[in-house]
């Protein structure tokens, strides 16, 4: 039975969201829970890490468009989330542009990187393709430690200027409130574009380029093009992320907006939630963000810094819980968090879906 | 135990189709028997079931054992000699290397091997990728032979190779199978007729014909079966 | 001219220990497909172990033997993380090649997570004796020596894989096994073996890379992300090689340690951009990449 269920997530869905758009009216303490520093639902802090939250699950879910549908595994989505929080900022302070000029330019250079890139990466498949767009986000990672032209700031990075911007958003700690619905909204609009394209024709044939890429070569179907748009499409909602990132956290350092530890977390957030399910990417980030930031506050709790050092040096290092329960749900809970709630294998690309992918092709004119 | 091999409700898929759909028949020990059926009706993956090369269900029994799910290693260590369809020598390694990786126990009897294909001596240094298709098939058949096992799978060792090889290799499994049970696949009539008792047919993943090899002089039948001329 | 020179040699070294970080990553990739992210843990994990022995046996064994046994003990414990791994987290997932990966870089997360709060973040000192610290003088260069100690390394490693791979039956069904696995196991070999060996082999090899780049290039410091930084230029190395061919590794190792001294020098030390060096290395691989997609000693798959 699939519509009760799809109604009923919708209904989820909504309610969920309806929940997150008026919080940041709602005043409770809940103590413990948050990981903010003060246990206040509507706090900076907690508004904050929420804010993040919803942006790296727009990335995720960007993501698992292309890693999830597609079956392509980029390990270079970094590129164009530190290209959206660096040109963005570039734009808005070093050459003092205004909000839109700034966003049209970084989406603009995301998508010829995006497209020149990924157009050389696609050359090769399956592990040679990570490798690869590795080594592409691993250059934009020395770039910008390398200051050029001193526009990147090096190894101490950026900070955003908010004078150019619009008074709603500018100052990073008094406008938490409309910076985190900045970062909601992005959310659905990431979600919206990843909806749409998967449950297209397009969205079809990704299926089945991740099921068998060989086969549609039989049935006349280019796969390249159809990877690439998928890598475009993933990579600009990447920048997106970057953008919002910024102006959320008004800081950028090469370290933490740049490096492959990005990279390796957005595919964690993905693969916890369960590849290929939307909703699953953005339950991963969701869990993997706000556990990150409550670990790192309950690792420096004093009652941790009474254990033992046996239990003390892993239990106060979120990198490592995170990295052990990576390594737990790989092993015994594969589908993710949301093959644990659906009991539902992995959609298939059955003679149907190819086939109906290849008519629509052939009715669009496309191929 | 009178059966070599014993395959009931076998049962393959790969990549999303079915490719066999309940194939049933047994090898009975000694002398060859001949799986035929058209291209692609799934003869090679009968094969690769057995040596648990692709996940299957059913029962596959081989030399008195229950394989289902065994690892591949070890069914074959049970005693069987494979040749596959594309020769699958490896073409990095010298013909000695191919053959020394295909030694088990101590039992590896070369002078037989070197006295049935003298070419492989002389070429022993030589990289197994630069040898023809038809020293390849020497090759990949002499791995097969080296210990002398009691099962043989052979997949259409007569594949692109001119008659005269074809003829070759004919007499050399025809020896090796007065002391092996050998399950033979292949699409040359004039080979089969030559070498094997029994048939069995596939079509469409599923047995259509058990019986002996005289059932191959009745052309209709080999028409309907096989889709080919019957005259061979 | 002389400055050439110093730069080749500089970069000889470079290259002898990405080669020995890259081998051991291409051939676990060429016979498993796995692509391993723990490697960049192992060779952390063995420049630490180098730390532990060097600061805590007694110094009055002498500066060059704990230097010696420390070498010696990161090799080893590289070898035994690698093998370990393999049959408690790798051996489970066979035929999942994306769940290895993933494992892999789970584990490194968590590897490194652990080293971080063990040792803390900041980089730690390894006492070496000073001869591994001043240069020879040859014919009017002055060589650093513990360059020579990885380029001896590195030239070791090469011979003794290339007689193991060519001559034992354990290197010969490791081939075999890179270029059709299904095969070898149709002769009735047991692959799960090689697969142990070739990640302990793997294994040992980072560890010496990772205990050598730190006594070689980062100034005898140990952190706990240095060998994942090493590990991208061992992917690097890898593509441009070709996957699973160690004379591929060997070639493409020595082209990015010379590319990356010479350009550092030449451009970077004149312009002050110091990572142009770093990034010339991607730019080898995307010249590589579209003049052969396979890289230079890829087979045909
Ligand atoms: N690796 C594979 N991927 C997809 N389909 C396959 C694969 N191997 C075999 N098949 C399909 O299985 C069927 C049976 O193949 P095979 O056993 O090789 O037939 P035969 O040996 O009788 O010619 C064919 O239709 C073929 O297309
Ligand atoms: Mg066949």
């Amino acid at each position: 039975m699939r519509w009760p269920s799809r109604r009923a997530g919708l209904l989820v869905g909504a309610i969920v969201l309806g929940l997150f758009i008026v919080l940041p009216f709602i005043g409770l303490h809940v103590p413990w829970v948050l990981p903010g520093t003060l246990d206040i639902v509507n706090s900076t802090g907690t508004l904050e890490v929420l804010a993040l939250c919803f942006m790296f699950a727009g990335v995720a879910v960007g993501y698992d468009m292309m890693f999830g549908y597609t079956g392509l595994m980029s390990l270079g989505p970094v590129l164009y989330f530190a290209v959206g929080t660096y040109v963005f900022d570039i734009a808005l302070t070093h050459w003092g542009w205004s909000l839109f000029p700034s966003l049209l330019v970084t989406f603009g250079v995301s998508l010829v990187l995006a497209v020149v890139l990924g157009a050389i990466a696609l050359r090769v498949h399956g592990i040679a393709f990570a490798m690869v767009t590795l080594a592409f986000a691993q250059a934009f990672y020395f770039l910008v430690e390398s200051n050029p032209h001193n526009l990147t700031g090096g190894d101490t990075g950026l900070s955003l200027s908010y004078t150019r911007m619009p008074s709603f958003l500018s100052g990073a700690v008094s406008n938490t409130r409309n910076l985190y619905w900045v970062a909601l909204a992005f959310l659905v609009v990431a979600y919206l574009i990843v909806w749409l394209v998967t449950e297209s024709v397009t969205g079809h044939v990704f299926v089945a380029i991740r099921e068998n890429e060989l086969r549609l070569d039989v049935l006349g179907v280019r796969p390249y093009r159809f990877k690439l748009v998928s890598f475009v499409v993933s990579s600009l909602i990447a920048t997106g992320g970057g953008i919002v990132y910024i102006l959320v956290i008004g800081t950028a350092v090469p370290s933490v907006v740049a490096s492959t530890t990005v990279t390796l977390s957005i595919l964690i957030m993905v693969v916890l939630g369960g590849a290929g399910t939307r909703w699953g990417a953005v339950v991963g980030a969701m869990v993997y963000v706000y556990l990150q930031q409550y670990l790192d506050k309950v690792g420096a709790e004093p009652t941790f810094t009474r254990l033992p050092a046996v239990l003390r040096v892993p239990l106060s290092e979120p990198q490592f819980l995170l990295g052990a329960i990576f390594v737990l749900f790989v092993f015994f809970a594969p589908g993710g968090i949301a093959g644990l709630v659906v009991r539902r294998r992995f959609r298939r690309a059955s003679a149907a879906t190819l086939l109906s992918a290849f008519q629509g092709l052939r009715k669009g004119g496309g191929g | 135990m009178t059966n070599a091999v014993e395959i009931s409700d076998l049962h393959v898929s790969i990549s999303g189709s079915h490719v066999l759909q309940g194939v049933s028949f047994s090898v009975p020990s000694g002398g060859v028997t001949a799986l035929l059926g058209r291209n692609g009706v799934g003869k090679t993956t009968t094969l690769r079931a057995i040596l648990g090369l692709v996940a299957s269900s059913g029962r596959i029994q081989v030399l008195g054992n229950e394989v289902s799910g065994w690892p591949t290693h070890r069914i074959v260590r049970l005693g069987i000699g494979y040749v596959p369809e594309d020769r699958d020598v490896f073409s990095g390694l010298t013909v000695e290397q191919n053959l020394r990786l295909a030694e088990s126990g101590s039992g590896a009897q070369y002078d037989e091997v070197f006295s049935l294909f003298p070419e492989l001596k002389t070429r022993g240094r030589q990289r197994a990728g630069t040898l023809s298709g038809g020293q390849q098939q020497m090759l990949s058949i002499a791995r097969a032979l080296l210990n002398h096992r009691p099962l043989l799978l052979i997949d259409e060792p007569s594949k692109g190779l001119a008659p005269k090889i074809v003829s070759e290799f004919a007499g050399v499994l025809e020896r090796a199978a007065e002391h092996s049970t050998v399950l033979l696949v292949e699409q040359n009539l004039s080979v089969v007729k030559r070498l094997a008792q029994r048939i069995v047919v596939l079509d469409h993943g599923e047995v259509v014909h058990r019986g002996e090899v005289v059932d191959l002089e009745d052309p209709t039948l080999v028409r309907q079966l096989l889709g080919v001329a019957g005259a061979a | 001219m002389n400055i050439f020179l110093v730069l080749t040699f500089s970069g000889v070294a470079l290259g002898a220990i990405y080669f020995l970080a890259a081998s051991g990553l291409s051939l676990i990739y060429g016979l498993m497909d796995v692509l391993n992210f723990a490697h960049g843990l192992f060779m952390t994990l063995g420049a630490y172990a180098g730390y532990e022995i060097a600061t805590r046996l007694p110094s009055s064994l002498g500066a060059p033997t704990l230097v010696i046994l420390a070498i010696i003990g990161a090799t080893v414990v590289g070898a035994l993380a690698a093998g370990v791994t393999e049959l408690i987290l790798i051996r489970p997932l066979y035929g999942k090649p994306i769940s290895q990966i993933l494992i892999t870089i789970g584990l490194d997360l968590a590897g490194v997570g652990l080293l971080m709060g063990g040792f803390g973040s900041t980089a730690l000192q390894i006492p070496v004796p000073l001869w591994l610290i001043e240069p020879t003088h040859i014919g009017g260069l002055y060589l650093p020596n513990a360059s020579f100690l990885a380029i001896g390394a590195g030239v070791l490693v090469l011979i003794g894989l290339e007689m193991f791979l060519a001559l034992t039956r354990y290197g010969i069904i490791i081939r075999a096994g890179v270029e059709n696995r299904e095969m070898v196991r149709a002769l009735g070999i047991d692959v799960g073996r090689a697969f142990t060996l070739v990640f302990v082999i793997g294994g040992a090899m980072a560890g010496l890379a990772g205990i050598l780049y730190t006594i070689v290039f980062s100034g005898d410091l140990v952190s706990p992300n240095q060998g994942d930084s090493l590990l991208i230029f061992a992917f690097i190395v890898v593509v441009i090689g070709g996957l699973g061919s160690i004379r591929g590794s060997a070639v493409a190792a020595l082209a990015v340690g010379l590319l990356q001294q010479y350009t550092s020098f030449y451009i970077g030390g004149h312009s002050g951009w110091a990572q142009i060096g770093d990034l010339s290395t991607v730019l080898l691989l995307a010249v590589v990449l579209e003049w052969r997609p396979r890289g230079l000693f890829g087979r045909v798959a």
